[in-house]
């Protein structure tokens, strides 16, 4: 077998070879040019950052020493005194993080209805009006390019301090994320069904519902139930800014270091996280397979 | 036209109901759980509209409020602090650079380790992967928070908020993409003799390596995002002085701010899908 290895005359191989090392030479300048531009941007990202590599090494130490001061102090000895005295403020804590459930809630919820409101004119399948789906995805645009919590910091001043400004900010983004993939969903179903809606002379909300809504509304539950997971986390640090919830529990103890009761919110944070990630990753699977058994 | 066809169709609605009997009964079930569900959907939003305590008359005087503080904003201007808000906006970029830089650099290895194709180690796949959910359960302005207690009000302790936080999501993305990576290639490298290193290195990473780029790309763009709020809570960025706007009530300053960032954003965004597109050509974009 080893014969048959085919052996090219030497000029064409020294052209193919030539070929080949010019190739990699080329990919080579490339990805070496990419590289400096990318040092430089780093150096210059350091020097704007204020990245100071010595000081940061002499104070690398306080990160574990401060994990170590935030772990609370158990003992197998006293583990449930100890663990009733790191939760010792366990119920106020449940009723914020019931408060932060709620707002994340209210809020995918209001913007989910806002979206739906919306998504339809933003499409350009259903919207013949070239001008209102200029404006309204505009409009989507701007809702979810603005972070929410600057939003909240607006909505705070308005509104005044509490839960309310908060979802307010939420919905309005949740509107701007979920009315474009909304409307993305709305552009890709089979125009059959609509054609034959209006062909019956159904009007306009008729033919959204009996042709569109059949094709879409699994989807639209999957991307809302998507955001509320991403809400939650919003929710979570809503409370910086003054508009509810358990950011600002946390927060205060943060500021104030108190050590344990950072650890206690954190970890009851993160539990709520993963057990909504995970109910509503089971919900989403379900919609899925709805989808896919019609 | 139109109407005649419906009118037709109506005229005939008995007999095609005998037709298609099956297409016209009422399936009273699915319409009870429809029902059920909006319901109980409907309770829990009324339940949390009480217990958040919303009330008309402050939707009412705050959407007055809202009415004027949007009066107030026009036009848009930076006073004579544009060299100052033009520093921040630099080093909010700065931030998001070092901070996707960082987090990428650290999740590599670990996006290894997490995946089940390198590592075929069920307990060290679980444990990884658990402790990426983790760090990704908490927001990255809680890390900005834990950071500044570390190192210091100031824009390093926002590169590292970010690194950590991306560094979760990284960790994640990057094992799938490994996993999701053709095993023919390492297989022929540990066929003529290579080692396991080998196979890493001449055969995952040329095939991962621009799905990673994009990834890391993407997410470049979306820290430029984070980047301009960690200034919120004291880690440096244009988020600081918004807040201080907002609280200082300057708000023509305030508008122009959130212009500054939605140019910004909108700028990166569409350099990094240049970028993108560069990387992994045009033909195949994973996100």
């Amino acid at each position: 077998m080893a014969g048959a290895v085919l052996h090219l005359p030497a000029e064409q191989r020294e052209q193919a070879l030539a070929a080949y090392r010019a190739a990699v030479a080329a990919k080579r300048h490339r990805l070496f040019l990419g590289l400096a531009i990318l040092c430089i941007a780093v150096g210059l990202a350091g020097v704007v950052g204020e990245v100071d590599i010595v000081k940061f090494y002499g104070n690398i130490h306080r990160l574990p020493n401060y994990i170590w001061n935030i772990a609370p102090p158990l003992s197998w000895a006293s583990l449930g005194a100890d663990v009733a005295e790191w939760f010792w403020n366990l119920k106020d804590w449940l009723r914020l993080l019931v408060d932060t459930l709620l707002i994340a809630y209210l809020g995918t919820l209001i913007g989910f209805i806002g979206a739906f409101a919306l998504c339809f004119s933003a499409t350009a399948n259903l919207e013949k009006h070239g001008l209102v789906r200029f404006v309204i995805r505009r409009f989507l645009e701007f809702c979810r390019s603005v972070p929410e919590i600057v939003f909240a910091l607006l909505f705070v001043v308005a509104f005044g301090l509490g839960p309310m400004p908060g979802v307010l900010a939420l919905a309005i983004h949740t509107l701007g994320a979920l009315g474009k993939q909304f409307a993305e969903v709305v552009e890709n179903i089979d125009m059959k069904p609509v054609e034959g809606a209006i062909a019956t002379g159904a009007s306009r909300v008729l033919t959204i519902r009996f042709a569109v809504l059949p094709q879409v509304m699994s989807n639209f539950a999957s991307y809302a139930l998507l955001r509320f997971e991403i809400n939650v986390r919003g929710a979570a640090v809503m409370g910086f800014v003054g508009a509810g919830g358990i950011g600002q529990d946390l927060m205060e103890a943060v500021r104030k270091f108190y050590y344990s009761d950072i650890s206690a919110i954190l970890l009851l944070i993160i539990a709520t996280v993963v057990i909504i990630d995970l109910v509503t990753e089971r919900l989403r699977h379900a919609l899925i397979g709805l989808e896919h058994r019609r | 036209m139109k109407r005649a066809a419906r009118d037709i169709m109506l005229a005939e609605r008995h007999d095609l109901q005998a037709r298609h009997a099956a297409l016209f009964r009422p399936r009273f079930g699915r319409r009870a759980l429809v029902a059920v569900v909006i319901a109980s959907l409907a309770a829990l939003a009324l339940y949390g509209f009480w217990r958040l305590e919303f009330s008309f008359d402050r939707l009412g005087s705050g959407a007055a409020q809202i009415a004027h503080i949007i009066a107030m904003m026009f036009p848009p201007s930076p006073g004579s602090q544009l060299p100052l808000f033009l520093h921040a906006l630099a080093e909010t970029l700065a931030i998001a650079l070092l901070g996707t830089l960082a987090a990428a650099i650290l999740a590599l290895p670990v996006g290894l380790l997490a995946a089940r194709n390198v590592v075929p180690n069920i307990f060290t796949h679980f444990a990884v992967r658990r402790f990426l959910d983790a760090i990704r359960g908490v927001d990255v302005l809680i890390w900005a928070l834990i950071f500044i207690n570390v190192v210091g009000l100031g824009p390093f302790a926002g590169i590292l908020a970010i690194a950590v936080s991306d560094f979760g999501t990284f960790g994640k993305l990057f094992s799938e993409a490994i996993e999701a990576s053709d095993k023919r290639p390492t297989e022929g490298i540990l066929s003529t003799g290579g080692s396991h290193l080998h196979a890493v290195r001449f055969a995952l990473m040329p095939e991962v390596f621009p799905v990673i780029v994009s990834q890391v790309l993407y997410y470049f763009e979306s820290n430029t995002r984070s980047a301009t709020i960690i200034g919120i809570v004291g880690a440096g960025g244009i988020g600081m002085h918004l807040t201080e706007q907002i609280r200082t009530l300057e708000w023509d300053k305030v508008s122009f701010l959130i212009l500054m960032i939605l140019v910004t954003v909108a700028a990166i965004d569409w350099l990094s899908a240049r970028l993108r597109l560069a990387v992994i050509g045009r033909t195949s974009v994973v996100v």
